[in-house]
């Protein structure tokens, strides 16, 4: 059992959880995942540890919910624990002195690259960070961004707060601003996202880190169902990941892949609704 | 129970002319096309009277043959004279001695190739049943039993950490627990067993098997932390160094799956045979209401010739293929797996193509695995492993229809411990080399099983335990005095 020490909303649909780990919050470090089992019979699922408290002993997972598991591990009250977690997994992320890094975070990516803005920071960087959403109540974290940022861009798709359009839109605006003044960017949001941001850096050969967030089991590298293609080459993103040069990413198969269970997620999380449904009318 | 078996007397000796007339017994199991729609176990087990005129086919030989094939040397005419002589809690106790786990390794040893391959019957009808007789004492035992095993030995004062919770882990802490040292078994996973658990289906090793025997495991006083990756959540130098632990046996098993290499593989409807046995059985996605999911193929190519392959091939039958095949490139006699797995195999309507290779796997538009291109081989010369090398035989290309692919063409060394731990060595492959006493390069550091050998078996790995828990407590003791 990992006692929740504590649970809070920050944002429509999305939970800030604070877990007893002790050893996982002394041995993280940023850019890692744990694998989480809310309950007993839950699916395991990667989830980006956006902090950790090594005096409390404890890390922090902010997590949207989007499916069962999700949504059910929002039902689990302070004091209560979660039945596994596991880690922190993955390889640490590749933290320099770039000069400029712009930060882009798209949805719940923003959980993950938060952290390495803080670590970017703190190597000396100048951080610009872009946080994009559909609609303004999905933006979040943005007071987070806002502290270890030199300068915090918002979009949304509907024009609802920040800048309308996409974090593409965004980037490309820094860039024409002045183009030599990005050194490096590191994205983490959609596929679809980490696609188009990568499209808009290749020809400016601007490096571009991307988080990967494949369907995973194990977390060690044991199975290979987080298997993607990278620079033409299988890899891991359990354990070669899950950051990767977006430039040599195959997003198109990633993208793809994530659909494998799409059926299953939709008829689970439609039988746990209609079941949770029937428990409140009781 | 047959009539004919309710007359043999517990305390009959029938003379050697009468043992040598009595026939190998039967396993009663599940019929074929019956059990390959649930994952409940194949085989039923010999009745008490069964085991008892299989045990009195038993010659007693004074040089036993079949123990030389035992790779832990049990004393096979011991324990099967006394199943003879009615007496089965003795058995299970002279079975105890040399293997902590004889209900998995009854269910699961090579046996036609280990212990039953040398028994003199071989010569004159069939072997004695061992395998079968061991496991029916020890489920026997788990039945009759009045307690658990308890740690006698005065505690030594000594702590021992074991990574890794397989039959090699699960061995080597149950021998050091029992000599009175203070054992803390480490698993990555959030359930302990190793293969047994995640890669053997329940139909072949059900889980209250295993979960017994880790029962029995803390009943010795080992202590069990599961959700402990060593490399990641802990480090080997943390383990002797904050941790406290005067010595350490890895036995982290050859995890890391392989692929083919070949184009198309990343379609959706790819496993590997680890992902895939991993979903059905510690996700116990086999049952439709489970949260992980698995996909159920209507036609399902299972690549390879292992355990692992009919493992995955007879899974996919049992979630609901119409067509399950076997894949192999090379010839039916040169399969690895047990004999009576291929032959299970048979009985519940898997196909087999033998001599064959995949070259590509073929997807549709959506992404999704539609078919598997093929190249029929021929045995060509003898490779380093002394079986005839398959050799593709040019043109003969050829396309299977299929929507699941499960990969189980063999795992390697998964490098996650072993590069996080400096001065660990390694041979070319990947896997530990340790000395005569199982002792890696790094003083007090001992492994076995998988990481040590390669994919081998469960009762190696378990004797590689077994042996590692001896070295261990010679280490600690030589430190102690020196
Ligand atoms: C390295 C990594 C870090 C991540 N970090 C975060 C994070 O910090 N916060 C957060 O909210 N989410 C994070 N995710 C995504 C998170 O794992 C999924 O949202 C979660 O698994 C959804 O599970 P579900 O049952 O609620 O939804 P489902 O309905 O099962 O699935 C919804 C979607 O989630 C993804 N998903 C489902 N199961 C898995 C799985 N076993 N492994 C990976 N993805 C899966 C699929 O894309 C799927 O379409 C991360 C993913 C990865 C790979
Ligand atoms: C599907 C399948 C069927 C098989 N069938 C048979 C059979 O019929 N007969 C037979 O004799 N053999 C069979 N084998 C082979 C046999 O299971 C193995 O040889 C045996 O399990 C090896 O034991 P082990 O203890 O070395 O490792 P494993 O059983 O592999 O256990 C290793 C354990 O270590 C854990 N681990 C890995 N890394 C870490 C880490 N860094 N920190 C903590 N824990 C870690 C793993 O999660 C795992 O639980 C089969 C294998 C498979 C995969
Ligand atoms: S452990 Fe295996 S090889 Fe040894 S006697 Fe038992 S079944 Fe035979
Ligand atoms: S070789 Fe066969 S007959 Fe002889 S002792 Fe062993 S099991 Fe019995
Ligand atoms: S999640 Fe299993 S290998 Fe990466």
């Amino acid at each position: 059992m990992y006692e929740l020490v504590e649970k809070k909303s920050i944002g429509s649909g999305v939970t800030q959880y604070e877990i007893r780990a002790q050893r996982i919050a002394r041995s993280r470090k940023c850019g890692q995942f744990v694998i989480v089992r809310a309950l007993e019979h839950s699916e395991r699922i990667p989830l980006t540890i956006a902090d950790v408290d090594i005096e409390r002993g404890t890390i922090t997972l902010i997590v949207q919910a989007v499916g069962k598991s999700t949504l059910e591990m929002t039902r689990l009250e302070k004091g209560q624990g979660f039945a596994d977690v596991a880690g922190p997994l993955g390889q640490p992320s590749h933290i320099e002195k770039y000069g400029t890094v712009v930060v882009i975070g798209g949805g719940l990516g923003t959980a993950v690259v938060y952290p390495q803005a803080v670590a970017l920071r703190n190597a000396g960087n100048k951080i610009i960070s872009i946080i994009g959403a559909r609609t303004k109540e999905l933006l979040i974290l943005e007071e987070l961004a806002a502290s270890v940022s030199d300068r915090l861009i918002l979009t949304t798709d509907d024009g609802s707060a920040g800048m309308k359009g996409l974090v593409t839109d965004a980037l490309k605006m820094l860039l024409e601003e002045d183009e030599t003044n990005v050194d490096a960017v590191y994205c983490a949001g959609p596929v679809i996202m980490m696609k188009h941001v990568s499209e808009v850096t290749k020809p400016l050969n601007i490096r571009t880190i991307v988080s990967l967030n494949p369907v995973m089991v194990d977390g060690t590298g044991m199975c290979g169902g987080c298997r993607v293609t990278v620079g033409g080459k299988r890899k891991f993103a359990c354990v070669d990941g899950p950051e990767f040069d977006g430039h040599e990413v195959d997003f198109d198969e990633l993208m793809d892949r994530l659909t494998t269970y799409r059926d299953h997620e939709q008829k689970t999380l439609k039988r746990y609704k209609d079941h949770e449904c029937k428990l409140r009318q009781q | 129970m047959s009539r004919e078996e309710d007359s043999v007397e517990r305390s009959e000796k029938p003379s050697a002319k009468e043992r040598m007339a009595i026939p190998r017994v039967e396993m009663p199991q599940r019929e074929g096309r019956e059990r390959n729609k649930d994952f409940e176990e194949v085989n039923l087990g010999l009745g008490e009277q069964a085991a008892i005129r299989e045990a009195q086919r038993c010659l007693q030989c004074k040089t036993a043959r079949c123990v030389e094939g035992c790779p832990v040397g049990i004393d096979i005419p011991g324990f099967i004279k006394l199943i003879a002589e009615g007496d089965f809690l003795g058995a299970a106790a002279i079975l105890r001695k040399d293997n902590n786990l004889p209900a998995v390794t009854g269910r699961v040893c090579p046996q036609e190739t280990q212990c039953e391959v040398k028994c003199v019957r071989c010569k004159t009808d069939a072997p004695v049943a061992i395998g079968w007789l061991a496991r029916f004492v020890s489920d026997y035992e788990v039945e009759h039993r009045s307690g658990r095993p308890k740690a006698s030995a005065a505690k030594t004062g000594k702590k021992v950490a074991c990574i890794g919770s397989g039959p090699a882990g699960i061995t080597c802490a149950g021998e050091l627990a029992k000599m009175g040292v203070d054992v803390t078994l480490f698993e990555a996973f959030h359930k302990p067993g190793g293969v047994l658990v995640y890669g053997i289906p329940e139909f072949r090793m059900p889980n209250r098997v295993v979960a017994d025997e880790i029962e029995n495991l803390e009943s010795l006083g080992v202590k069990i932390e599961t959700n402990v990756i060593v490399g990641r959540t802990l480090t080997l130098e943390q383990l002797t160094g904050e941790e406290g632990f005067d010595a350490v046996y890895i036995a982290v098993g050859a995890g890391l799956p392989s692929f083919m290499n070949v184009p198309g593989e990343n379609f959706k409807g790819v496993y590997s045979a680890n992902e895939y046995l991993t979903r059905s059985n510690l996700m116990e996605a086999y049952d439709a209401r489970a949260d992980t999911p698995i996909i159920r193929g209507k036609r399902v190519c299972v690549i390879g010739g292992g355990n692992t392959a009919m493992d995955a091939v007879r899974t996919s039958k049992r979630l609901g293929a119409e067509e399950s095949m076997i894949v192999y490139r090379r010839a039916r006699e040169q399969m690895p797996a047990r004999a009576e797995e291929v032959a299970h195999a048979e009985e519940e309507d898997i196909k087999f193509e033998f001599l064959t290779a995949p070259v590509e796997v073929l997807g549709d538009e959506k992404g999704w695995v539609k078919g598997l291109r093929c190249i029929r081989m021929r045995l060509g010369e003898l490779d380093e492993s002394g079986r005839r090398r398959p050799v593709p035989i040019e043109g003969s290309e050829f396309e299977i229809e299929c929507d699941l692919v499960v990969v189980a063409i063999g795992t390697r060394a998964n490098p996650l411990l072993t590069k996080a731990t400096a001065g660990l060595k390694l041979n070319k492959w990947g896997y530990i080399e340790v000395d005569d006493n199982m002792m890696t390069s790094i003083a007090g550091v001992f492994a076995g099983g998988d990481i040590v050998r390669g994919s081998a078996t469960v009762i190696l790995a378990m004797g590689d335990g077994k042996c590692a828990a001896a070295s261990i407590d010679r280490y600690l003791v030589g430190r102690q005095n020196g």
